[in-house]
């Protein structure tokens, strides 16, 4: 099938996936809340995998600049891992970003019903 | 997260020696204290390494001498020499006057991160409280810095376009700029926070599951991280600061033109 109706298909099962929500009213019945309270917690995991995944791509992109830097320009060695360091500590944070919001889905857990 | 928590000797002899001043002190300004501790352990972890940093300094005082230095003095002097090159490579000699708050900023941080690792003790740089304060801290001088330098017209018009671009351009880029220096306040102390703890927290649970051995490598993992993010607090304050201070004038005639020190890259 052609690249616009697949995903057209996969945005409608995953919408599926969140049918009780569907059955529910709006506004705080228990088991809604604790519907969403269990996809928090599974989506922390799923977020966390998925930032660290990319955070590591990006990482490995900037480390592999930096050394073919370094074996064009030995002389040029300590500006180029300055520019390494300060670069991997920047894409390092948005993963930081993902993992403290994962720590607050699965640990403080805000929307069980019985409020974490 | 109250298995997270266990009790730590060092609060509980500076809650059991202060407290009950401190608490007569706040129920008098109408606070209410909840829980079990009046002084939470971060506040004296910090008020640890200021403690320590004051004793060190008074101490290296009593020795200073520029013929015979200690080995002390050695370390100490060459540490401020690195801030100060920092400084000097990034802003330029108008850079020196910023040396005390980057330096003692970098300091704090630098031991905060290693308290953790010693028994006993925890980082204060695990508490989002203590990241936030530095964060804060850092946002408000180098605002005061660059209005101080630039004059506060001076340092809005910074905000609305760069100069040569049309007057119009503002109304897209102030909101913008806006957004990304508020976004450095949570990205400064949101970085710091979420390294340190995060590594407070495997080490915990390594712990629980093996105590034995098999935290060593998260723990030296700890030195490492805790050196590169104080460091990296440091060079983001240095940089933002140099994104506030410096000053644009147009090509003089040897036609070259301000700022001095390298450029810094968009940091968020």
């Amino acid at each position: 099938m052609s690249k616009r109706s697949a995903v057209t298909f996969a945005f409608m099962l995953v919408a599926g996936f969140a049918s009780p929500l569907y059955a529910q009213g709006a506004g705080g019945d228990s088991a809604l809340n604790v519907e969403i309270a269990k996809w928090s917690i599974i989506t922390a995991g799923f977020a966390l995998g998925i930032g660290a995944g990319l955070a590591a791509l990006g990482q490995g992109r900037a480390v592999a600049a930096a050394a073919e830097g370094i074996a064009r320009n030995p002389g040029a060695a300590g500006d180029i891992r300055g520019v390494l360091l300060l670069g991997l500590v920047l894409i390092e944070s948005l993963a930081i970003y993902v993992f403290v919001i994962s720590l607050i889905l699965f640990f403080l857990q805000p929307f069980s019903p019985t409020a974490g | 997260m109250e298995k997270l928590e266990h009790p730590l000797w060092i609060v509980q002899l500076v809650n059991a020696l202060l407290g009950p001043l401190v608490r007569r002190a706040g129920e008098a300004m109408g606070h209410h204290f909840t829980g079990h501790d009046v002084i939470p352990p971060y506040i004296v972890m910090v008020m640890l390494i200021v403690v320590f940093v004051t004793a060190l300094c008074l101490f290296v005082r009593t020795r200073l001498s520029v013929e015979n230095p200690g080995r002390l003095q050695i370390i100490l002097e060459d540490g401020i020499g690195a801030v100060r090159g920092l400084l000097d490579e990034w802003i330029g000699p108008k850079g020196h006057d910023f040396l005390p708050l980057v330096a003692t900023l970098g300091l704090f941080i630098l031991l905060g991160n290693y308290m953790g690792l010693i028994p006993g003790l925890m980082s204060p740089t695990s508490s989002i409280n203590v990241t936030l304060a530095c964060a804060i801290t850092t946002w408000v001088y180098y605002h005061y810095q660059g209005i101080r330098a630039q004059g506060l017209v001076g340092y809005v018009k910074h905000f609305w376009a760069p100069p040569g671009a049309p007057f119009m351009l503002g109304f897209l880029m102030f909101p913008i700029e806006i957004i990304s220096h508020t976004s450095r306040l949570l990205s400064l102390s949101l970085r710091l926070f979420g390294n340190i703890f995060g590594e407070e927290l495997v080490i915990l649970v390594l712990f629980s599951i093996v105590p034995f051995l098999v935290p060593l490598p998260m723990m030296f993992l700890g030195l490492i991280t805790g050196l590169l993010q104080a460091f990296i607090f440091m060079l983001l304050t240095i940089i933002y600061l140099q994104g506030a201070v410096a000053v644009e004038h147009h090509q003089d005639e040897h036609g070259h033109d301000a700022p001095h020190g390298r450029q810094a890259p968009a940091a968020a």
